[in-house]
């Protein structure tokens, strides 16, 4: 058998990842250079990418390069960038300024946790910038330089903000511990930004963004190939429940535009959640419509710059205004609903075209979306079943112990805390908490957001992980739980990997999936298979009828 | 290095106060000018800075929400750490400036290899440490105001009689004198041996509270270890604040050096991490409800951007489009005959949001 690599989970020891040291070394910090060692780091944007995107500075490059290429007046621009940027953001000068280095912020990271490398403590990770900012916009700073944590602006400097600005998943768990409420999200979206002024930037988030540009969706799925897809999925929910559903789509007039992460059209587990919100929507009759060109939920300009967030959520309101639809239906997914909750209305609003959210099934109107316009699908479902709408036994999905993952940006940036668990509890009769310190606001990311989540960065993803992976793990060996749900499609691509790591044996699945199955659908067959065609209520060869 | 660079700079100081006074007998500038100096220096600087960041907007909304938000009218809302509404966010406030709410929170991570298991426990002594401090201060800054003002106010009074309710020693013992010095020393010892912190400090980090901490000591020394004239003292305090000042000839070095460290403090603080007590107020993660789907924030600076318009997407995948059978607003014929029949016609689709 060949040896794993690096970018395979079986590459990593898991007693070797478990040494983790949190003392800091020797060496002051600024003194200590950053090694980019295979696993720790993310492969750089493709410079076709940033060409097509209008970006600067493109070329091809690796970390690893003693030389990175830069722009010859790259100090000018950083420092231009920064000047420009503490103009316009209240957040960035006031966070860049009252730090007072209490510590509450160190062990709240899941990458310092995990890791135990001192610059993963989110207030080292915001003085990295800040030791910049003393040193060009402060007369202490000017003077007194390092005994005041000042420093030069150097090559070194960059590299080290490359590496350990992608080692954020801008998840904002230290914010809620900070006492002045510092966000080290709002720290990290400016490194990124400065970064990318330089044309540096990682592929894995800027493929997605140049995709989403042109096809309207991360994946570069072009509208005829969604069409395939969502077919497919019909198929398969034919096979389980043998019932054929609708796929409406650019369809002008329909009352209610869904719009979910592309995430759930391409990968297991997600495609199963996808399965999910057709049945669903076919089952209560809701008159709706997919959108190719506004065919992405998620955002990947959230992990680039705010100019980028604007760019590629413009398509959400353009496309509901052509359409003509009343209002928007968003599926789950984080970092999409931390975006339409906190960037959406202002940056690309007023949505004074659409109408205030109402649910056709039960007439509630959805006061708390009213300028926005856009409902989130637990809330949409929450709503269905306290109206006694959706005809449910939860003893199908009796196979399944299931705990709860609340997901960083719903929970940090939104607060839909209560929503999940009521659905989650009135379609599955196993559920468990993780532990306290891990869930609702103090949940600990997968390890794999803000455009982390890929493989070249596997031993950071396994030891972001670790936090979330040892409470899953906690309820496993605990009450037997087999089963991670979770709304969000980042979280449903990288959890997997965490719990094989930290907790094999358990699954993870999208909520409206287990809905899905729980639900009872007018003029089902006798139900066998559940959504991924597994035979987990029978033997679908024993006798075909009756 | 930094703690040492920091302790040097407070003994500096202090010697710096006793070749003024004791030796140079400068008492005009130590006792007078001085102290209006950093008064001054002290309210002013911390307009200027609030000012510089009230200058930046608040483009986005971006509060930490750390409970349940306001939705379903059948959900309950956890109003103050979720706040919805402008009231509900100076609760907020109220509970993150008053009680450190935040603080409150901290945990301690307990890492256990062996067991693959990562647990979480209270963490309090921060947030003792925090609340002793800042309110032993106050407390402290408040019972000065005896020197300022004749008639005492009641209420300085009485919290002078409180804080001296265990009436030990002549003059009595304040509690919040070891409250105050046991405080700062806990936050300096803790910088010193917890290796993380004492990584990340910085001379920023030392000095004022070595600073705090010279204050406390010099102002314990001065009530019950050496002869201090209060008279003399109060007198040179109300002349300040009735802008007759007069240096009293009486009082000792030792006063000087108090007096010249508080006024050190007041110049230091607008350009340091103290402005936290100011920053706090202005911080957008704490200070903004989370309204945002229900009330439309407003970024001053919103400016339009390059995107991929419906046409443009359209124009690529016409033809692809309708061999799937989906809509289009004009199909491959249509569209076709319009490029032809005018070349020069309105290709419009300049890809420019212009909303705004």
């Amino acid at each position: 058998m060949a040896e794993p690599s690096f970018d395979s989970m079986d590459y990593y020891k898991k007693d070797e990842l478990l040494e983790v040291d949190h003392k800091p070394p020797r060496t002051s910090w600024m003194k200590t250079p950053v090694e980019f060692r295979p696993g720790t780091w993310i492969y750089p944007t493709k410079a076709k990418h940033l060409e097509y995107l209008g970006m600067p500075n493109p070329r091809d490059w690796s970390p690893t390069d003693e030389d990175w290429k830069l722009p010859d007046n790259w100090q000018e621009i950083i420092f231009n960038g920064m000047r420009e940027r503490l103009d316009k953001y209240r957040s960035f000068k006031v966070f860049m300024d009252i730090c007072v280095r209490c510590g509450a912020c160190a062990d709240k990271c899941h990458f310092f946790i995990g890791g135990g490398d001192p610059k993963n403590m989110p207030v080292l990770r915001a003085e990295l910038i800040r030791s910049v900012y003393r040193k060009d916009f402060t007369t202490a700073g000017k003077l007194l330089g390092r005994m005041v944590g000042a420093r030069k602006l150097t090559y070194d400097v960059i590299k080290e903000w490359f590496y350990y600005f992608y080692q954020c998943t801008e998840c904002r768990r230290c914010s809620v511990f900070c006492p002045y409420g510092i966000d080290t999200a709002e720290i990290t979206m400016m490194g990124r930004e400065l970064l990318h002024e330089l044309g540096l930037g990682v592929n894995w988030a800027m493929e997605p963004v140049a995709n989403c540009f042109r096809t309207g969706n991360h994946l570069g799925i072009r509208p005829h190939g969604l069409k395939d897809t969502l077919e497919f999925f019909a198929e398969d929910i034919e096979e389980a429940t043998g019932i054929s559903i609708d796929i409406p789509m650019n369809k002008k007039g329909a009352e209610v535009l869904f719009i979910t992460p592309s995430g759930d059209f391409l990968a297991d587990p997600g495609t199963y959640t996808c399965m999910g919100y057709m049945a669903l929507f076919h089952e209560i009759g809701l008159d709706y419509t997919w959108s190719t060109y506004a065919s992405e939920g998620g955002n990947f300009g959230l992990f680039t710059s705010h100019e980028m967030i604007k760019r590629l959520n413009a398509k959400m309101y353009a496309e509901a205004k052509r359409l003509g639809v009343k209002w928007i239906l968003g599926g789950e997914c984080g970092h999409m609903w931390r975006v339409v909750n906190q960037y959406m209305d202002t940056m690309n609003g007023p949505a004074d075209f659409l109408e205030v959210p109402k649910s056709p099934i039960t007439g509630t109107v959805f006061e708390n979306a009213k300028s926005t316009k856009m409902v989130h699908i637990m809330e949409f479902i929450a709503d269905l079943i306290k109206h006694g709408k959706l005809k449910l036994d939860a003893s199908r999905n009796d196979h399944l112990k299931v705990t709860f993952h609340d997901s960083c940006n719903p929970a940090r940036s939104m607060g839909i805390l209560e929503e999940p668990r009521y659905v989650l509890k009135h379609v599955c009769n196993n559920f468990y908490e993780m532990p306290e310190n891990t869930i609702r606001e103090q949940t600990f990311c997968c390890g794999g957001g803000a455009g982390l989540g890929t493989d070249e960065n596997m031993e950071m993803r396994l030891r972001g992980g670790l936090p979330r992976g040892s409470a899953v793990k906690h309820v496993q060996d605990k009450y037997g739980v087999n089963t991670l749900a979770t709304m969000c499609a980042i979280d449903r691509a990288t959890l997997q990997t965490v719990c094989d790591y930290w907790a094999p044996g358990v699954g993870v699945s999208g909520i409206t999936e287990m809905v899905a199955n729980a639900m009872i659908m007018k003029g089902e067959k006798k139900r066998k298979l559940n959504f991924r065609l597994e035979p987990v209520w029978g033997d679908p060869d024993e006798d075909e009828e009756g | 290095m930094k703690f040492i660079g920091s302790l040097v700079a407070v003994l500096l100081l202090v010697l710096l106060a006793y070749l003024g006074v004791g030796v140079a007998g400068l008492r005009e500038l130590f006792g007078v000018v001085l102290p209006y100096v950093s008064v001054v220096v002290l309210l002013l600087g911390i307009v200027w800075r609030v000012l510089c960041w009230a200058k930046s907007p608040v483009p986005f909304k971006i509060p930490t929400t750390c409970g349940q938000e306001k939705s379903l009218p059948w959900i309950k809302q956890n109003k103050l750490d979720n706040p919805s509404n402008g009231l509900q966010v100076v609760g907020r406030m109220i509970l993150e400036i008053l009680f450190f709410r935040s603080l409150f929170r901290n945990t301690r991570m307990d890492f256990r290899g062996g067991e693959e298991k990562v647990v979480y426990g209270p963490s309090k002594w921060l947030w003792i440490g925090a609340i002793a401090f800042h309110y032993s201060f106050l407390v402290v800054f408040f019972r000065h105001l005896r020197f300022f003002s004749e008639p005492v106010p009641w209420l300085v009074k009485l919290t002078q009689d409180v804080d001296g309710f265990f009436q030990l020693g002549v003059p009595a013992f304040y509690i919040t004198t070891f409250v105050f010095i046991g405080a700062v020393g806990y936050l300096l010892l803790r910088r010193l041996f917890i290796p993380q912190l004492r990584y990340i400090s910085l001379v920023n980090d030392y000095f004022p509270l070595l600073l705090l901490l010279g204050i406390g000591t010099t102002g314990f020394f001065l009530r019950h270890l050496f002869k201090t004239d209060v008279v003399a003292i109060k007198e040179l305090a109300l002349g300040l604040v009735s802008f007759g000042p007069k240096a009293p000839v009486e009082a000792s070095w030792l006063f000087y050096c108090h007096l010249f460290l508080v006024c050190v403090l007041f110049m230091y603080l607008p350009f340091s991490k103290i402005m936290h007590l100011a920053g706090v107020f202005l911080s957008p993660s704490r200070n903004m409800p989370n309204n945002n789907r229900a009330v439309r924030h407003v970024n001053p600076w919103n400016y339009p951007v390059k995107v991929h318009t419906y046409e443009e997407y359209e124009d690529e995948f016409r033809e692809k489009m309708y061999a799937a059978g989906l809509p289009v607003e004009k199909t491959p014929e249509q569209a076709a005959a319009e490029k032809s029949a005018g070349d020069n016609g309105d290709d419009a689709s300049s890809g420019t949001d212009n909303k705004e």
